[in-house]
This record gives structure tokens, C-alpha cells and sequence, in this order.
């Protein structure tokens, strides 16, 4: 049997208990990638030797009779703008073809000193920016599903990986759905903590007032073993709550008879797929039969969510990515000898691809002079409108539920050429990023080409707890979770 | 207001953004900003007076900390990832500034 068929939970322990090594596991998986990459494209870099390396440390530690740490011995991938030290990171742009950083995020210091066996860096959209993958320098991530479609993105790398079965769990980043829709794409599971629940110290800055870290998993449970690991407060990023972490695992108690999950029927009935909706209604029912209460709520502003965030998601971009200018790091426009600022806006052109510019163009705009208060303002208070509807439906309800994407995933190459529409595929996962809420996607259906569809719920401020307990109810009663696909 | 963005008013922004464009991608951005441009505007019809803008969600945390020295990365560090460094001097080495 491949134990890349078993939860990172059962992983742990069969290694814990002696029924499998480390480095059997690390194996299998860079066995599995060996196989499968070729297809799915998944990978940026596969670390074997390190890999190993570290799954033979784990399997010295064990024999000499030390605790097991809660993912050890587990695979994991973690998405490529994330630092690993010494590791190539290259958030898929050519303008950091080359980089390795001098240091490690705190998340994987955190899961590294867990015992999780880092096997490799995934593919993604170009940092992280775009729906469909397809915004890499290096090429799109296929869906294991079907190769020609999207997998989602932007971190469609690390979801195509679970969904393969080439590590049980992976590390994604989430500013505008970016773990959520992939997951929905890949038929796993993908959740977004809250902001300031992860820290984002060594996550390469897209937009950071809405940036998150977080896990994908085949299971629920699998996600909450993750998030305990990687989640709390970090002096080295100031946004990181001080709020306590609960025992995340402990609260998946399969109950929901408590749970009122709040429905936003006028948000969710424009724009969606017939299968989509089927499927999230099945999903409501299913819950319902569990014992949970379901209860209209309104979000009045959340059809204004993607205009807002494509303007301060893409004002925060430009000022981000101000950095990448071929001097400190990466890349460097070749021939320019005597000119510095041609140097910066040559390197940035040739080291940047179509849609990474597109938004440091239109960030730019908004917050030029003249433009601010129309867009940038305007769209920070909308922003508090948005998050105003989420308060007064967290009165009523305990989570809200809403499908994770309005579509199956199309093919590859079919909005490549509209932005805007690309952009309205993201309309259900922004508004979590804008209001800084808890977000997950479950699987939670096929449509009728095979294609996985993903079901969302949102859960209040730091009550991951809450959001997880109701996911992995709906995931104890369905079996979609169990399919995987045939590569 | 920006419906009618011009090819000008492209490469005005990619002056600021240090971004030096082909023309066919100052065509094309001309085309695609003007559309999602006039899709965003549809927020301005939206009544926010006296509302408060959300630059971050957690804005009421603490964020301060003692003022310590701590240890931080070895200039040899700082350097190994530039594309021209003079690691002797420990400097970045760029194009000329001034004059020339």
C-alpha cells in the first residue's frame, strides 16, 4: 500500500508507532512527484536529498526514544513564495529565477521543528497573483483531474500536489482566495486562517493587509493539525495576533446542532453554474440534516467585493513590489551600464510577466495623484461597508456558506486574454481577504464532466475552531473527499 | 474620469512604476486598465460619507516592543542573492547615479 493513500495524521503515528519510516514516507513521495510532475507541473523544485536527509534525522530522533512532534516524518510542499532557507524561491517570476533566501519564514521553522518533511517548493501564479495558474514563468499547473484544465490558483501547485497524492498536506497563500479556490478546483481541502492568526514573516508580500498562509489537506482533520502547527503570534511580524490558539483538532467534535449557518441567497444567486448551485444547496441540506439551523442573511456590499479588491489589492502590490529593481536580489536587465533608473525599469520589464505589471500599473494609478480618493479611499471604506454586512450577519448566524467558485474549473487558456474576467471568478473568496474572516473550502460534489466542485464556509474572527467543526461534520457524512484522481 | 485612458496616460504610470513598456504593451494595457477601470468606478456610486476607511483589519493591536538589539543577517548574507556586490567593501553595486 502507498502510504501517500493515508492522512498526514495517520502518517505521523504509523511512524510514531514504528509501523513505517520517515524516510518510507519521504520516498513514496518523491517517488509519487518523480511520476506525476511531468503531467501536472506542480513542482518548481523537488528538494530529495534534503528531503531524505531530514526524514533520516527523524527516524534517528524516534529510535533514540525522543517525542514525536504533531507532523512528524509528514510529507509537505509549500508554495514557492515562501522561504526555505537555502532553498530556490522564486515566487514563479523570472525576477527571482535565482533567488535563495538567507532565512525561513516562521512557518516553516515551525513545521521543520514539528518534524514535516519539506519535499519540495510548489508552481503558482506569478506572485500569487491570478485565479487559473496560468500566470507562472514557468508554466501552468495542470489539474489532476483533467490536464486541460486549470487547477486554480494562485497557489494551484500546492493543491494539485494533495489532490495527486504527492504529500498529504501542502502550505498555500491566501489575499484574495488563492488557497480556497485551487482547493475547490483540485477537489481538497483549503483553508484561509484569519489575518494575523499566521504569521507572514518570509512570505513573499503581495498584498499585505490581506495576505495569509495556510494549509491544504485531503481531510479536515489533516488542515487543523497544520493550522495548530503554523499558527500564533510571531515578533517578527506585527500583524500576528496575540489572541490564544485553541486546540484546533479538538474541536472537530462532528456536532452542529448548535451551528446556525447564515445563507446569502440575493449574493449567491446571480453568475453561478447550475451544477455549482446544486451542489451547494446539497451541501446546505446535508448540514441541515445534521442538526444545523439554516438562516437568511444579507451582505448588501459584497457584490462591490471584487471592484475593492482589485483596487487595494493592486495599489498594495505596486508599492510592494517596488523592491524587485535588480539591485538587492534577483534579476538584472543585462547591458544596462551607465543609467540607473533604466537599469530598474528595463530589469522590471523583462523580469516581470504580463499580469504582475498589469496590477503594478493599475496600483499605481489608483494611487496617483487625483486617483486616490476616487479608488484607493473609496475602496477602504467600502471595505469597512463589507465588513459591517459580515458583523451583523455573525449576529444571526454562526458561519456563512457560499460556493467556493461560481464555475467548475474552465480549461486552461480560456480567459487568458480578458483579466477582467478572470477576475470576476474570484467574486465568493475576496470578501474573507477584505473583512480579514476565516475561510475553508470542503469538496463537495463532481460536475457532470468529472470535474471537482468545492463548498465555502466563513467563519467569525479567530473562530477557526467553529469554521473547521462544522467542515469536518459536512466532511463526515459525504465521501467526496475519499475520490481521487486517476493519473 | 478614466474610461478614456489614454496610451499617454500609460506610460505617465509606467514612468512612476519604474516599469519601461514595449508598445505593444502600452496598447494593450491601454485597452485592458481602461476596462477594469470603468468596472471599478461602479464602487464610486456608493454612499460612504462619514464612513472610515479599512486599511488593515486588526488595526486596534498592540504593535510595539522593546527597543532591543537583537542579531540580524550577516552583511555576506544580505549580498549573496545580488546581481553585482562588492563583497569586500559589503555593497550592492549599481549603475552610475550621477552625472555620466
Amino acid at each position: 500500500m502507498n502510504p501517500l493513500d493515508a492522512t498526514a495524521t495517520t502518517i505521523r503515528n504509523d511512524i510514531a508507532a514504528g509501523r513505517l519510516s520517515a524516510v518510507e514516507a519521504c520516498r513514496a513521495a518523491l517517488d509519487r512527484i518523480a511520476t506525476v510532475n511531468a503531467s501536472l507541473n506542480a513542482f518548481n523544485l523537488i528538494a530529495g536529498d534534503r528531503a531524505i536527509a531530514r526524514a533520516e534525522e527523524i527516524d534517528r530522533r524516534r529510535a533514540a526514544g525522543e517525542p514525536s512532534g504533531p507532523l512528524a516524518g509528514v510529507p509537505i510542499a509549500i508554495k514557492d513564495n515562501i522561504d526555505v532557507r537555502g532553498m530556490l524561491t522564486t515566487a514563479s517570476s523570472r525576477i527571482l529565477r535565482d533567488f535563495i533566501p538567507p532565512y525561513d519564514a516562521t512557518v516553516v521553522r515551525r513545521l521543520e521543528a514539528a518534524g514535516a518533511v519539506i519535499v519540495g517548493k510548489t508552481n503558482c501564479d506569478e506572485f500569487a497573483m491570478g485565479s487559473s495558474n496560468e500566470n507562472s514563468a514557468f508554466g501552468p499547473v495542470h489539474n489532476p483531474w483533467a490536464l486541460d484544465r486549470i487547477p486554480g490558483g494562485s497557489s494551484g501547485g500546492s493543491a494539485a500536489a494533495v489532490a495527486a497524492r504527492c504529500a498529504p498536506v501542502a502550505l498555500g497563500s491566501d489575499t484574495g482566495g488563492s488557497i480556497r479556490q485551487p482547493a475547490a478546483c483540485c477537489g481538497v481541502v483549503g483553508l484561509k486562517p484569519s489575518y494575523g492568526r499566521v504569521s507572514r514573516y518570509g512570505l513573499l508580500a503581495f498584498a499585505s493587509s490581506l495576505d495569509q498562509i495556510g494549509p491544504f489537506g485531503r481531510t479536515v482533520a489533516d488542515a487543523a493539525t497544520v493550522l495548530s502547527v503554523i499558527a500564533g503570534a510571531d515578533p517578527c511580524d506585527a500583524t500576528t495576533s496575540t489572541e490564544q490558539v485553541p486546540d484546533f483538532s479538538g474541536s472537530l467534535t462532528g456536532r452542529v446542532s448548535d451551528i446556525r449557518i447564515g445563507v446569502p441567497r440575493a449574493f449567491v444567486s446571480e453568475g453561478v453554474d447550475d451544477q455549482v448551485r446544486r451542489a451547494y444547496e446539497a451541501a446546505l441540506e446535508t448540514l441541515r440534516a445534521e442538526g444545523a439551523t439554516l438562516v437568511d442573511i444579507d451582505l448588501p456590499h459584497a457584490k462591490y467585493a471584487v471592484p475593492v479588491y482589485y483596487l487595494v489589492c493592486t495599489a498594495e502590490a505596486s508599492s510592494n513590489l517596488a523592491r524587485y529593481d535588480g539591485v538587492k536580489y534577483g534579476y538584472r536587465a543585462a547591458a544596462v551600464k551607465d543609467n540607473l533608473k533604466e537599469m530598474y525599469s528595463r530589469t522590471r520589464d523583462e523580469g516581470f510577466g504580463p499580469e504582475v505589471k498589469r496590477r503594478i500599473m493599475l496600483g499605481t494609478y489608483v494611487l496617483s495623484a487625483g486617483y486616490y480618493d476616487a479608488f484607493y479611499l473609496k475602496a477602504l471604506q467600502v471595505r469597512t461597508l463589507l465588513r459591517r454586512d459580515y458583523d451583523q450577519a455573525f449576529e444571526r448566524a454562526d458561519v456563512v456558506a457560499m460556493p467556493t467558485m461560481p464555475t467548475p474549473p474552465f480549461r486552461l487558456g480560456e480567459k487568458t486574454d480578458d483579466p477582467l474576467q478572470m477576475y470576476l471568478a474570484d467574486v465568493f473568496t475576496v470578501s474573507a481577504n477584505l473583512a480579514g474572516l476565516p475561510g475553508v473550502s470542503v469538496p463537495s460534489g463532481f460536475s457532470n464532466d468529472g470535474l471537482p466542485i468545492g463548498f465555502q464556509l466563513t467563519g467569525r474572527m479567530f473562530d477557526e475552531a467553529t469554521l473547521l467543526r462544522v467542515a469536518d461534520a459536512y466532511e463526515r457524512v459525504t465521501d467526496w473527499h475519499r475520490r481521487s484522481p486517476s493519473l | 474620469m478614466p474610461t478614456t485612458l489614454t496610451v499617454a496616460d500609460v506610460e505617465r504610470i509606467a514612468a512612476l512604476a519604474q516599469l519601461e513598456l514595449t508598445d505593444e504593451e502600452k496598447q494593450l494595457f491601454t485597452r485592458q486598465l481602461a476596462d477594469i477601470l470603468a468596472y471599478a468606478e461602479q464602487v464610486q456610486a456608493i454612499d460612504t460619507s462619514g464612513v472610515p476607511a479599512t486599511a488593515y483589519v486588526n488595526a486596534a493591536q498592540r504593535t510595539e516592543r522593546d527597543d532591543d538589539p537583537r542579531p540580524c543577517l550577516a552583511v555576506e548574507d544580505a549580498i549573496a542573492n545580488a546581481p553585482d556586490a562588492a563583497p569586500d567593501a559589503g555593497l550592492f553595486r549599481v549603475p552610475r547615479v550621477i552625472g555620466g
